[in-house]
């Protein structure tokens, strides 16, 4: 860890002007910050504390739509009483992150900030070639140790897998990230590595996320988030699916339905075939088993990580059968 | 030292100081406040830091190193390499044999794994230490490395003739049994994974050095400092009083500690060094991967005909370690015929050392899965296959046990855990889209002695104040020996403190191998015991004393008062005593060695291991005994592992604070858990480096995974293992997990998992 400054930004314009600095980060938890800073991968110059600007951590849910302002403790979202009623997805999502400790720190906006868990990523001394660290340095990680990494939107550059939970639900529902002067799409926010591995978000110097904006719909109502791993808890998923269905009249058809995939690709993946081969189909298991593996078209597994693509269409499917089952 | 308040303490029990009582642990209270303070936390005046730089290779020559960067960078008072670092000694091993070199350089040239260390900054902060050892340069010339076991470079490895055990003539008997089992079973790396990490305080004051570390051996440890160093042992004091967690990891000072202790005497400043998490995966060994193939002919009875066992564990290129993979293998069933041998590799790794249950924890997976193999191929009640083979004497040693209560813990686990209701079918049992599965399998343990020595002070006040150079890392040394020293002198427990944890108190040996608990009961029995002879004769021979007309030939104290037998006469407290006879105290210091004991022998005793007592001398085998029962629930779709349930019935002997056997009985469980599903450290084959050296990535079980646990102590006291009839408890119940659980998992699902750990992808 090397020396830096640290400024207090009291409201959101001085962090803007202050992030707009060259090595300026900000620091909300601090949980992936610190963490990164440790070994080696974040060496800001400077460090603008936006913890304590005020007006920021506001939850506002209703079955309309969730405004979460982005210093919104993970922990608090998770247990928003409307959250979990009208968008009970983001609220499971949370709550299997990370860890108590963590959640009771980490912020919204600091969660959609967090970086791969690529080991080889988070060890600069070791592994010098990082696309994602350095532009063009090589990817020490295809012919290495490669279990968790992604099967989906990977590419030459990067098979980095993103390891966050939330956005897989945010992704689902047509969240809208707010930067301030501009709104984007979560879905748009996240940039799959193609070339240009090290651009992880489509944000620029002097944005600060404010909040995200959740859509209400009866999907999202209807919603669940299964993650699985080998560890029961406090473990970055295997694969997840974020789930929501809408069903019509008869209580059997599909309406609408949402399906985005975590721990499986280099963004939070949204998987519209699966929803395309299922809207208007009968809510019968074969048909969505067999519905689920169109998720996996495209995917591309470097050995240890193969089992991802047996496993994640059946996450999907457990979740659709889940929703399915509580009609 | 932080003096325990055992008052906070005491639980509701009765008879709590007795020795078998359920005291708390006496320092629990310090732990959970915070005012334990560990070696590392101590502050010291002008205190520096150091910190290290480890190889990015792990095979070649370090051939350059640029240090003038870090050299300018703030705060730094040296940059040490192996040009610069001041000579040491070589020290003598655990054994007490001497070492293949003559001097000692705790930073290294030749490069034999990723992460060695190669250089060490010391700073006036920490901050500036981590930021200038950044800038160090390294330049280095790489060769080949060998990975791991799998390496097409490994070969067969060396054959450990001393592993060798055999009778009969197992290859023909298997050959001909009418039934036969044959399969591979394999352990990965695993770590030790304490909570607290490795690292260690150094000041020297003239040629007087004091280490302040995490210990689970003082005296072995201040002897290879004073080796190093070239000083009288008197003259290292090792200060440990709390240790957070050792698992078998900190019995021995490491490079790192070298290079903390050659700093500061270069320095002549204090210097702390601290491994941070990932240096705690490559600074010392964890547990050696293991390969074992194990075949077993059997009649179609189900009874064993013959057992031929091979084992392969890796160990370093420049150090060795034997992870006796025949251990149990050798003593669990009776067979007529037997052959087990054994090879370690060299890879480019730190040597692997001593995780919890050395031996026999692997030999366990490979036995007790095997024999489940044999039960399910003959269609035999896997509890009923280990009954049918049940060893009547120490098949190897050929000694009569000297307690094996592994009957009573099959039958006592059985019936608690309903055993009765399995269906013996795989896949046979559901809930939802869990496949339900059942598995048993058996553990041992050796019980493993030595000698310890105690100090007991009966103070004016009545107080009492034992002293042991043995520690407490969390399995309730503080507690038992204050519960041994009140029973003892029958003076209530809150009157006794017990101080441990610095080389200058009274010896003892490795608190490793199950061992401390019978060693130091003993010590402080004898110690105490003489103490009390003391006072008792005092009372009644002192001419100031009131018991002194009394014509008594002895009396009794209890709770802290000493009257005669009958309880004719006067009733005093010990203070009320001390006093009257003009005492300020009285000391006694006792030891279990026998009276011909020469000063030589005792220095051996305490600081190698090469007068441990043999666990079959004489004319017993004694051993720790546990039969495991578990319940899992493997996902149909995930192939994810859950752990539902586990009974196990344990055999240790007489137990000195059931609480406290329990609670470590349940951490062995625990750690297995984390062993058959979740652990592995996971090595880069192109690099030779650990990947996942972090607690984010080295999964260790959570308390979502563990279910609840049931113990079951189905122990007499064994007069053959320990004066007061213990055996080990600490090892015992890790041993038996993995299997009970891989078999639980084919009994699940119908599929055989052979590799540990049982990870998703094995089962999807
Ligand atoms: C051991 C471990 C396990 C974990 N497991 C999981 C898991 O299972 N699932 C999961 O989803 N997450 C997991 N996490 C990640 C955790 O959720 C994130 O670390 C956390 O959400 C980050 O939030 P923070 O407020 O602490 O961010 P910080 O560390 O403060 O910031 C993180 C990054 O975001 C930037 N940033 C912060 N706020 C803003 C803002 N408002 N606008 C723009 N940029 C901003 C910062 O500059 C920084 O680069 C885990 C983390 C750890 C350490
Ligand atoms: S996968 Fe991506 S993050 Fe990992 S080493 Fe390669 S480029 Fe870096």
């Amino acid at each position: 860890m090397r020396d830096f400054s640290y400024f207090r930004a009291d409201n959101i314009e001085a962090a803007r002007n202050a992030a707009a600095l060259p090595g300026a980060m900000l620091l909300a938890g601090g949980t992936t910050l610190v963490d990164l800073a440790k070994c080696g991968v974040a060496e800001p110059a400077t460090v603008i504390d936006i913890s304590h600007i005020e007006g920021l951590n506001a939850i506002d849910a209703s079955a309309d739509r969730a405004l979460i302002g982005a210093l919104a403790k993970m922990s608090h979202v998770a247990d928003n009483a409307e959250v979990k009623s009208f968008f009970p997805a983001v609220s499971e999502a949370l709550w299997q992150a990370a860890s108590a400790q963590l959640r009771n720190m980490a912020t919204i906006g600091g969660n959609l900030m967090q970086r791969t868990r690529c080991p080889y990523f988070r060890d600069p001394a070791n592994f010098p070639a990082c696309n994602k660290r350095v532009a063009g340095s090589g990817c020490s990680a295809i012919g290495g140790v490669t279990r968790g990494h992604a099967v989906l939107g990977v590419s030459e550059a990067c098979i980095a897998t993103y390891p966050g939970d939330l956005a897989v639900a945010l992704v689902a529902f047509d969240a809208e990230v707010d930067l301030g002067e501009r709104k984007l799409k979560v879905e748009d926010f996240f940039l799959a590595p193609g070339a240009t591995a090290e651009q992880e978000h489509d944000i620029r110097p002097g944005e600060v996320i404010t909040a995200i904006e959740i859509p209400g719909s009866a999907a999202a109502r209807r919603s669940t988030y299964i993650k699985v791993r080998d560890r029961q808890s406090y473990e970055f998923a295997a694969a997840s699916a974020a789930v929501g269905l809408e069903l019509e009249g008869d209580g059997r058809t599909i309406r609408d339905i949402r399906v985005a995939l975590g721990g499986v690709a280099t963004k939070p993946w949204r998987a519209r075939a699966v929803e395309d081969a299922l809207k208007g189909k009968a809510l019968d298991e074969a048909t969505i088993r067999e519905a689920s593996e169109l998720a996996m078209e495209g995917a591309v597994d470097h050995g240890a990580n193969r089992y991802k693509i047996a496993l994640a269409p059946r996450v999907i499917a457990r979740a659709i059968l889940k929703l399915g089952e509580t009609a | 030292m932080t003096v325990h308040d055992i008052k906070h303490a005491a639980s509701d029990s009765a008879r709590l100081e007795a020795v078998g009582g359920r005291l708390s642990r006496v320092d629990g209270p310090a732990k959970i406040t915070g005012a334990a303070h560990y070696a590392v936390e101590q502050q010291l005046e002008g205190l520096t830091h150091a910190v290290l730089v480890g190889a990015t290779i792990a095979a070649g020559k370090v051939t350059a190193i640029d240090t003038r960067a870090a050299e300018t960078a703030p705060g730094v008072l040296a940059v040490l390499t192996p040009d610069t670092i001041m000579e040491l000694r070589g020290a003598s091993d655990w054994f007490g044999k001497a070492p293949a070199q003559p001097t000692f350089s705790p930073l290294v040239r030749e490069v034999t794994f990723s992460g060695q260390h190669v250089a060490a900054v010391v700073a006036e902060t920490f901050e500036q230490a981590v930021a200038a050892a950044a800038l160090v340069k390294v330049w280095y010339d790489e060769t080949p490395a060998i990975v791991d076991l799998s390496d097409g470079k490994a070969g067969d490895g060396i054959p450990i003739e001393a592993m060798t055990k055999e009778w009969g003539d197992a290859e023909a008997a298997f050959a001909e049994a009418p039934v036969r089992i044959c399969a591979a079973y394999n352990t990965p790396r695993e770590f030790q994974a304490a909570m607290e990490p490795h690292g260690l305080i150094a000041r020297w004051e003239g040629d007087e050095l004091t280490i302040w570390e995490p210990s689970q051996w003082l005296d072995g440890m201040a002897r290879t400092y004073a080796e190093w160093f070239s000083i009288p042992f008197e003259n290292v004091r090792l200060v440990s009083p709390y240790i957070g967690g050792g698992f078998g990891s900190k019995a021995l000072a490491l490079a790192h500690s070298a290079v903390a202790a050659a700093a500061a005497k270069m320095l002549d400043r204090p210097v702390k060094l601290v491994l941070n998490r990932p240096q705690n995966f490559t600074s010392y060994g964890g547990r050696a991967a293991t390969r074992q193939t194990v075949a077993i002919g059997a009649d179609r009875d189900g009874k064993i005909q013959s057992i031929v066992h091979r084992g392969v564990n890796e160990t370093a290129v420049d150090g060795m370690w034997v992870e006796p993979l025949g251990s149990v293998t050798s003593i669990m069933y009776a067979t007529p015929n037997f052959s087990s041998k054994q090879n370690v590799v060299r890879v480019n790794t730190v040597v692997p050392g001593a995780k919890r249950a050395p031996g026999e924890n692997p030999s366990a997976f490979g036995i007790e899965c095997a024999i489940d193999e044999l039960a399910y191929e003959l269609n035999i009640d896997p509890m009923e296959m280990r009954l049918i083979n049940y060893a009547e004497q120490d098949p190897h040693a050929k000694k009569a046990w000297s307690t094996r209560q592994l009957r009573e813990a099959f039958a006592a686990g059985a019936e608690a855990f309903g055993w009765a209701r399995r269906s013996p079918q795989p896949r046979s049992m559901r809930d939802g889209h869990q496949l339900v599965g059942w598995g048993v399998a058996a553990g041992t343990y050796p019980v493993r002695r030595a000698h310890g020595e105690a100090v007991v002070k009966l103070l004016s006040d009545g107080s009492v104040v034992v002293e042991s150079s043995s520690i407490d890392m969390g399995q309730g040394t503080y507690t038992i020996l204050a519960q041994t020293a009140a029973e003892t002198l029958g003076v209530p427990v809150e009157n006794v403190t017990v101080k441990l944890g610095d080389s200058h108190f009274a010896r003892a040996g490795v608190t490793g191998g199950s061992r401390l608990a019978g060693v130091m009961t003993g010590a402080v029995h004898k110690a105490a015991g003489q103490a009390l002879d003391e006072l008792i004769g005092l009372a009644l021979s002192d001419p100031r004393s009131p018991f002194q007309k009394l014509q008594s030939n002895t009396l009794v104290v209890r709770d802290g008062r000493i009257a005669s037998p009958r309880g004719e006469g006067p009733e005093l407290l010990i203070a009320e005593l001390m006093s009257a006879v003009g005492r300020d105290h009285i000391e006694a210091k006792g030891d279990t060695l026998p009276a011909s004991t020469t000063p030589e022998e005792r220095y051996k005793n305490y600081t190698t291991i090469a007068m441990s007592i043999p666990h079959t001398e004489g004319d017993y085998s004694r051993h720790s005994w546990c039969a495991h029962f578990v319940e899992v629930r493997v996902d149909e779709d995930f192939g994810t592992v859950r752990v539902s349930r586990v009974v196990s019935a344990l055999d240790s002997g007489r137990l000195y604070n059931p609480k406290l056997a329990e609670s470590q009985w349940k951490g062995g469980i625990i750690m297995g858990i984390g062993q058959a599903l979740l652990e592995e450290g996971i090595v880069d084959r192109r690099h030779g480096r650990i990947v996942n050296g972090n607690f984010a990535d080295y999964m260790l079980p959570t308390n979502a995974d563990i279910p609840d646990i049931q113990t079951i102590s189905v122990g007499i006291p064994d007069p053959h293992s320990s004066a007061l009839g213990g055996k080990g408890v600490g090892e015992l119940a890790i041993v038996g997990i993995a299997p009970a659980i891989a078999n639980a998992v084919f009994h699940a699902k119908g599929k055989r998992v052979r590799d540990l750990p049982i990870t998703l992808e094995k089962l999807i």
